[in-house]
């Protein structure tokens, strides 16, 4: 219809405007799984995927989460707009989650809770109002390693990026000593980032002893706390132990500011359910911040998208459901329990010399193995083992039918 | 209680989005014949929200299909969204997407289709990180343009003339003499049919005359598509603007929302079309958009995505779609006659052909902000200090109270 429109003078195809467009460079995890997918090899294994498999290795939607959808579809809701913060009764229970229903900070009213994109739009929510907001040095103190898209979103929101160390890679565990060191450097006022439970990548958490010295220490440095949890009740398999960091350092004086996500721990991935929080000095200030939130997310995107936080809520506050959902999420956290222990067990069996108890220890979706870039290559070439270069392993990927495999390959690389 | 990094004490209240404060105090009105003109969602003639009946249908297929789970979409969303999704707006046979120079990105609603868009623009269009290329959007037009282009970082955004109040209709000369004096290279926020919040779109004889000048200045075209279906009934009517300009050689992006036109507002349906030059200019342009999506949301939600998708990929339930869509259109047209007529029934002082003239959700009254105040305060019936009303707010029961009430306001109100 419009062929002969081009014949008109006014017709002129420019250069493009997009000639000094380069190529993005490939997401490194999407590359382990593309090439996990031309691999013809029967008894491949992805062991890049940042979701949960049930020990098929398939997808699990969680029952609580049918039980909560056929509810929700019962009740033919309208599809008006939520509010820019989001579904009241989600933010409410997501709060609760995290820092116990009875937390005084929830009596007094003095957080306000906003739903996100789930953690990583949470994140950003939360980069960009420590950007607009804070005072202090917008320099943001990162665990090194940490997820790699931490990084990229401070950045991109202004925030200057600095690291202290966290992971020791000689034993596969927590530079204890090396934190608390670097941590008491940290100029006043700074922000500081921990992960709340289920370190990512390296699966290794701080001991509870260890987080007292850890608050106290950060107290003292008087920096600004932003915890990022993402696998509250994936990681012990108890919500309120995974939570425990985060209360504690609320108990002990921080206002802190807590990024969540539902996407591992009720297995709503795709359908981006999370929450921000800012723990106030009163009422009255998280009144304040919450009118700026608003501001921040209006232009992003507006207002929440209400399937996933419907499903969360309807889950968090169904009593039969929220059972469920613990005994659900517990079964989650040990299966992947059951396949450290089995691949431990395997590479023993093997005569593997190696001190594996790393395995046993981290906790949560990932392992730091503690392969070199030689080994995780070997695996890949001629094991058709997936995995991220830095030798980090999603336990996830792990079943009972292939934990043998894994444990064959890996001794066969490391002996 | 806790010790606070000084940090917080100093968050100021932020003033409430306009809109949703108008809705608020209609909520809290307690009279009885209130009557809520505000926010832009459709109204069914009982006043009530109207969830698609094909929607319906295609969420009972959704729930009940095991096969499905809630896995990551991909960072750029569900492929065959994106796909049905440019169709929609360019045309199944768009000469474009036969070329292969058709990309999409599935976004959180119109607004989020903006925001990538905004983002990538700001990093690589007229130079690198060049923030102040000058953005121009309506004047007026939607209150979050403003926003969306700012808080990408473009420090220049600026309106462009559109309405003319005091004939009630679009200055096109005003339009023209600033696409002709505009610096070259600016951006140019475009609503693909009714204009928000005028209802007042151009010909097409006038959209050739602005393509034309665009062309020639170099300007980039960003078209805003909320309402398309929803303005006249017919898909490929509202999207002439979008398609005219694609096939006289633009590359442009294009942000389109499926908030209206499939009752989807909550689930934040939305997707930003790409036309290059070409497939490679378009891959490039793909692989950076995915790195900004990135670091805002990672991956879209799927329901909304899932839904529309169902629906444009099937033949009945997309037939079933576009009879709501008309269902919707044709009842705004009805209130847009009625309205117009009691009012000149009344004898109302003005011209009142604007309310049919004008096409789409809203209407431009050109009551001014006393006689708005008049009409929220002493007659409760809510609207923006604009004059716009949403006509979707109208029904066969309240139609009347509106229309001799705004000419109470006219007749009293100066």
């Amino acid at each position: 219809m419009f062929h002969d429109a081009c014949a008109s003078q006014a017709c002129v195809i420019h250069a493009s405007w997009w000639g000094g467009v380069q190529m993005g460079p490939p997401d490194p995890i999407l590359g382990v799984t593309e090439a996990f997918k031309k691999d013809t090899n029967p008894k491949k294994m992805n062991l890049g995927v940042g979701a949960y498999r049930d020990d098929q290795g398939k997808p699990f939607v969680l029952s609580c989460v049918r039980k909560a959808e056929a509810i929700i579809a019962a009740k033919q809701l309208d599809k008006e707009y939520l509010p820019i913060g989001g579904l009241a009764e989600f933010s409410k229970a997501c709060a609760q989650l995290a820092l116990g229903p009875e937390n005084e900070v929830l009596k007094s009213s003095r957080s306000v809770t906003v739903q996100t994109i789930s953690g990583t739009g949470s994140l950003r929510i939360g980069a960009n109002f420590l950007a607009r907001f804070h005072p202090g040095p917008h320099d943001v103190y990162l665990p090194k390693p940490s997820w790699g898209n931490h990084t990229p979103i401070f950045r991109d929101a202004g925030m200057q990026l600095k690291a202290y160390r966290y992971y020791e890679p000689s034993t596969c565990g927590f530079d204890f000593k090396g934190a608390l060191d670097d941590i008491s450097k940290i100029p006043e006022q700074s922000i500081i980032l921990l992960h709340a439970c289920a370190h990512n990548p390296t699966g290794v958490d701080p001991r509870p002893e260890q987080w007292k010295e850890i608050a106290d220490i950060v107290k003292k440095r008087n920096l600004l706390v932003f915890f990022d949890m993402a696998y509250q009740g994936f990681a012990s398999g108890d919500i309120d132990r995974d939570a425990w960091a985060v209360r504690h350092f609320i108990e002990n004086g921080h206002n802190i500011v807590l990024s969540q996500s539902f996407a591992k721990n009720m297995g709503l991935y795709g359908e981006r359910v999370g929450g921000f929080t800012v723990v106030c000095k009163d009422a009255e200030e998280a009144k304040r911040v919450e009118s700026q939130l608003k501001i921040l997310i209006r232009p992003i995107y507006s207002n929440p998208p209400v399937n996933g936080a419907r499903i969360a809520a309807t889950i968090l506050n169904t009593p039969e459901l929220r059972s469920l959902w613990l005994e659900e999420v517990h079964g989650m956290a040990n299966r992947i329990i059951k396949m450290r222990e089995q691949l431990v067990a395997g590479l023993k069996k093997n005569g593997s010399s190696h001190n594996w108890q790393h395995v046993i220890d981290q906790i949560g979706m990932f392992c730091f193995t503690g392969l070199k870039p030689e080994q995780v290559e070997r695996l890949t070439k001629e094991f058709s083992v997936y995995m991220t270069k830095d030798g980090r392993i999603s336990m996830a990927g792990v079943t009972s039918g292939n934990v043998g495999y894994l444990a064959d390959a890996i001794h066969a690389v490391t002996k | 209680q806790g010790s606070t990094p000084r940090a917080i004490s100093i968050v100021p209240q932020a003033a409430p989005v306009a809109v949703f404060k108008l809705t608020q105090d209609f909520n809290n009105d307690q009279f009885p014949n209130k009557v809520n003109l505000g926010v832009g969602a459709y109204r069914t003639d009982e006043g009530q929200p109207w969830v698609l009946p094909v929607v319906k249908k295609v969420e009972k297929i959704i729930v009940h299909d095991d096969r499905l789970n809630h896995e990551y979409l991909p960072i750029l969303g569900l492929p065959e969204f994106r796909s049905s999704a440019s169709k929609i707006v360019l045309g199944d046979n768009s000469p474009a997407i036969l070329e292969n120079r058709v990309g999409a990105v599935q976004c959180l609603g119109g607004t989020g289709a903006l925001k990538i868009g905004a983002e990538f623009l700001r990093r690589f269009y007229n130079g690198s990180n060049n923030t102040k290329t000058p953005i121009y959007v309506s004047a007026p037009t939607w209150e979050n343009h403003n926003a969306v282009f700012s808080s990408a970082g473009f420090e220049d955004v600026r309106p462009y003339r559109y309405w003319d109040a005091e004939k009630r209709g679009l200055d096109l000369a005003g339009f023209l003499g600033d696409l002709e004096s505009c610096p070259e290279h600016s951006v140019f926020v475009l609503h693909a049919c009714a204009h928000n919040p005028t209802g007042t779109d151009p010909t097409q004889e006038q959209w050739k005359q602005i393509a034309e000048v665009m062309m020639r200045r170099k300007l980039f075209a960003f078209f805003d598509s909320a309402y398309q279906g929803f303005a006249s009934g017919s898909l490929e009517k509202d999207a002439w603007a979008v398609r005219y300009f694609v096939s006289s050689g633009f590359e442009m992006f294009c942000a389109q929302s499926f908030s209206k036109n499939f009752g989807l507002y909550n689930e934040r349906v939305g997707n930003l079309t790409v036309v290059a030059r070409d497939a490679d200019n378009l891959k490039r342009v793909l692989s950076q958009m995915e790195k900004v999506v990135r670091i805002t949301w990672s991956n879209p939600p799927s329901q909304g995505a899932r839904i529309v998708t169902i629906t444009l990929t099937s033949p009945e339930l997309f037939s079933e779609w576009q009879e709501n869509v008309k269902t919707m259109a044709n009842r705004v047209l009805l209130m847009r006659s009625q309205l117009k007529a009691k009012l000149q029934a009344l004898g109302t002082p003005g011209t009142w052909d604007h309310i049919t003239d004008q096409i789409g959700m809203f209407s431009f009254t050109g009551l001014n902000p006393k006689q708005v105040e008049y009409l929220v305060k002493e007659k409760h019936i809510y609207l923006m200090a604009s004059g716009r009303i949403n006509m979707c707010g109208l029904t066969t029961k309240n139609i009347d109270y509106v229309a001799e009430s705004i000419h109470e306001a006219v007749t009293k109100v100066q």
